[in-house]
């Protein structure tokens, strides 16, 4: 009874404050919130427009939405991947986002009418260039190199950059992709459960490469001033990788949902992404990258496999991967 | 009849609510999935490596902690015990910060390596299943020695000075005082690094070096992440589950009772034996505290630098994960002594305090996820449910502490007490929290710094402000700030290892030997 009582009185004490203004509820990974992520410029930009009260709620997007099915809270989830965009399409709780997707400045075609883009990058093996002086040229050279050059990689069952490099892989080498990992899988140090680990293992020197995007260095040099941090480019080609938003059918704020889809692509958004979220924006217009990230150097080619491809290449794709480490 | 059923009320109702705590999440998410699933070959492949390297890790800790905890125990020495209580600092690091202070030391490019290089001699790789192992050996030789460490100082002192007073050489000592005490201390020993090892998670997956280090824990979180599949996620927490009945099936059938009697809590008297002795201890010693201690320097000389540097946001993600430890360390306790005092003599108290050690905090997290769902908004439950679930998950620990020096207890004291009439709080004020002081104030400290180090189950209960510190340190790391990261697991360390030796401090001045 008493623990009823109290359960009670938290939901009445959460009611009270949703009172005042509307709330949009935005679910978002667990990066996202952090003062170190674009969360709270995105929450001040869009409050700013709004007369709302935006609220992110932090964690896993896509399994507390499958456990939470019609009854979800959310309004918009931001922040999913390619990867699982077909699961989070198949759930049919998603509306779409009624944006032009003309106007995308993506290195690839983006025609999805429901999931919406934010921001992009590609998968790239960074290293120092300091430290490292002969860099591999291209993924060719990355697979011949000797194997005293150690790079860390991150798991593909728990990591998208993970199941992207799979996928990078398979785009480049596809049927030889089994000999690919063959050659690869002496050079891999370790596999880390996340993006995090391996790039700790980077800036501490233990790995001479790591896998992580083409637009890692520009943390470095805007931030830290360091220009040392360099993405190898090879011509082979990179795996695109985008981060999407999306908002809920069943959402009891359709005007501010439908407003923050527009938001998404409005100047204020796509121009604080560069810093925020060290990627590209969606739309790229002048003065949206700092001068230091627009001389990024850039793939010639761009690896991309839509939600259909990806999905019925991922079991496949990470039975080679284990087998190539089964060795 | 209605005193007894007094006497084990308590600890059935606490064992009640841990057992439910950990077996109604799982049948929350059995329920939600439609049944369990089949395991597939390479979870069957995760479960033998994972029982594996547990039983390689607990095996060597336990070997190596046996010298150890002997030379500590027969020496003195001046910090001896500051070393005690630094060298238990391992076991309460948070995980992601151990790793990184073993890279330092034993990593491609750490210092161990760099020696091995300058001195001419080929270097050791720490990625592979040796790695694994070698970090949880790290992890929980402390746990081992401390726990080896009390028994040798629950031998009386009057079972010394009668040895010593019929000539025993080091080696009768060892057959007629030392083994009985290693049998009733070493197989709960062993069996609580099992555990511990068996739900390992993230060091298989940083320092495994690939997918062949994958245990079940790993297997249930990517069952769970990457296939959404719950079905498989539970039967395969179900088969933990086992596990960890079988083994505290075979440690209860191993352990021998306590045999020495209740002594007269004199000052203990040390004989040293010779020279061979001496430098086998000093060795033992020696070779521990750098063991030990070297990782923890790194991360220390890591982090310092970058100190200054950390934003308000992580001195309020301090103060919340030291409130969480706070109150996580009460209801630890106050579970903890009840399931204790009964385990002697109820098999299902032990069981029932062992079981959350093999819960998967994702299968907890999901279930109670599950339950709370329909009658609240679970962000209101972020808190709450981080403290329920850690002061289950610390219990198991406190509890293992505890059950050797509570059959002492009872061996030796329950007819004086019986005799003199000594029951219910007075008992417990007069003897029994005396008498536990030492391993009551060792558990406080352990359940201090596990909700520390935390990330499990708070993330579907998030609610994108309450912060703790290790999630503010992934959370620095995903944003590249990895010397603020490094800063802030410094941090995150002191903090933990304060807590900790606090509550040790505490127990050992209330102890009246």
């Amino acid at each position: 009874m008493k623990k009823t009582l109290m359960l009670a009185g938290l939901f009445v004490a959460t009611a009270a404050v949703a009172d005042e203004k509307p709330v949009l509820t935005v679910y978002a990974p667990d990066y996202f919130t952090s003062e170190w992520g674009p969360g709270p410029a995105i929450e001040k930009g869009f409050e700013e427009v709004c007369a709302c009260d935006l609220k992110f709620v932090a964690g896993d997007v896509l399994p507390r939405i499958l456990l939470e099915g019609d009854k979800t809270e959310a309004d918009v989830v931001i922040g999913l991947n390619t990867d699982v965009t077909a699961r989070a399409r198949a759930t049919g709780l998603f509306a779409p986002h009624g944006q032009d997707t003309g106007a995308l400045t993506l290195p690839i075609a983006w025609t999805d009418d429901t999931f919406l883009p934010f921001n992009w990058s590609e998968t790239a093996f960074v290293y120092d260039r300091t430290k490292l002086a002969n860099p591999p040229q291209s993924f060719q050279e990355l697979l011949d190199a000797p194997d005293s050059l150690k790079i860390a990689i991150q798991d593909p069952r728990s990591s998208i950059s993970g199941l992207a490099l799979l996928l990078w892989v398979k785009g480049v080498y596809g049927d030889k992709a089994p000999e690919a990992w063959a050659k690869l899988a002496p050079k891999v140090l370790t596999v880390t459960p996340g993006w995090s680990e391996s790039y700790g293992l980077f800036t501490d020197g233990e790995v001479d490469m790591v896998l992580s995007y083409t637009t890692s260095p520009a943390y470095h040099l805007i931030a830290e001033d360091d220009d040392t941090k360099v993405a190898a480019i090879f011509p082979e080609g990179h795996y695109f990788l985008t981060e999407v938003a999306a908002q809920l059918k069943g959402t009891d704020q359709p005007e501010l949902a439908q407003k923050f889809m527009d938001y998404i692509l409005s100047d204020a958004f796509q121009g604080m992404i560069a810093t925020a979220n060290w990627s590209y924006p969606a739309i790229i217009k002048p003065g949206f990258l700092p001068e230091k990230f627009a001389a990024l150097p850039r793939p010639d080619k761009t690896i991309f496999f839509d939600e259909t491809e990806a999905e019925a290449l991922r079991q496949p794709a990470l039975d080679e991967w284990l087998a190539a480490f089964a060795k | 009849m209605a005193r007894r059923l007094r006497e084990i009320s308590l600890p059935a109702l606490a064992a009640a609510l841990v057992a439910g705590l950990v077996l109604v999440p799982l049948g929350a998410v059995v329920i939600r999935a439609g049944g369990f699933s089949a395991l597939r070959g390479a979870d069957l492949a995760a479960l033998r490596f994972t029982l594996w390297q547990a039983a390689l890790s607990a095996a060597l800790s336990c070997l190596l902690a046996m010298p150890v905890a002997r030379a500590l125990n027969r020496r003195r020495f001046a910090g001896r015990s500051v070393l005690i209580s630094l060298m238990g600092a391992p076991f309460i690091l948070p995980t992601i910060v151990a790793v990184i202070g073993l890279i330092a030391i034993f990593g491609r490019r750490g210092a161990l390596n760099a020696g091995l290089e300058a001195l001419g001699l080929p270097t050791l790789t720490i990625y592979g299943a040796h790695g694994v192992i070698l970090a949880h050996v790290f992890f929980n030789l402390p746990l081992a020695t401390r726990m080896i460490l009390h028994g040798w100082q629950a031998i009386p002192a009057e079972r010394m000075r009668l040895a010593a007073s019929l000539g025993f050489g080091p080696a009768q000592v060892q057959r007629h005082l030392e083994w009985p005490m290693l049998r009733s201390v070493l197989p709960g020993t062993f069996l609580a690094i099992f555990l511990v090892c068996l739900t390992s998670f993230a060091v298989a997956l940083t320092l495994g070096g690939g997918p062949r280090a994958t245990t079940v824990e790993l297997a249930i979180y990517q069952a769970f992440r990457f296939d959404f599949d719950l079905g498989r996620a539970a039967s395969l927490a179900l088969v933990q589950v086992f596990v960890c009945l079988a083994a505290l099936a075979v440690a209860s059938r191993l352990t021998a009772p306590p045999a020495f009697g209740a002594g007269l809590d004199r000052a203990p008297m040390r004989f040293g034996g010779g020279r061979a002795l001496l430098v086998q201890d000093l060795l033992a010693i020696a070779g521990a505290a750098a063991f030990l201690l070297t990782p923890i320097g790194a991360i220390v000389a890591r982090g310092l630098p970058a100190l200054p540097d950390l934003s308000p946001a992580i001195w309020r993600a301090c103060a919340t994960s030291l409130g969480l430890a706070a109150a996580s360390t009460l209801l630890t306790l106050a579970l903890a002594l009840p399931l204790s005092l009964a385990a002697p003599r109820h098999r299902w108290a032990e069981g029932a305090a062992m079981l959350p050690m093999v819960a998967s905090s994702l299968v907890l997290g999901t279930g109670l996820f599950l339950i709370a769902r329909p009658f609240v908004n679970p962000a209101t439950l972020a808190l709450p449910v981080t403290l329920l679930a850690n002061a289950a998950l610390s219990l198991p620990f406190v509890v293992r502490l505890l059950i050797p020096e509570v059959r002492v207890l009872q061996a030796d004291y329950d007819r004086l007490a019986a005799s003199l009439n000594l029951r219910g709080l007075a008992r417990l004020r007069l003897l029994t929290l005396p008498r536990l002081a030492r391993p009551l104030g060792f558990g406080a400290g352990l359940s201090a710094a596990f909700p520390m180090g935390d990330l499990g189950v708070i993330t579907l209960f998030s609610d994108g402000e309450t912060r703790t510190l290790p999630l503010a340190l992934f959370q620095l790391m995903g944003a590249y700030r990895m010397d603020q990261a490094a800063a802030a697991a410094c941090l995150l360390m002191t903090l933990t290892f304060a807590l900790f030796w606090a509550c040790d401090r505490i127990g050992h001045h209330a102890d009246p030997r």
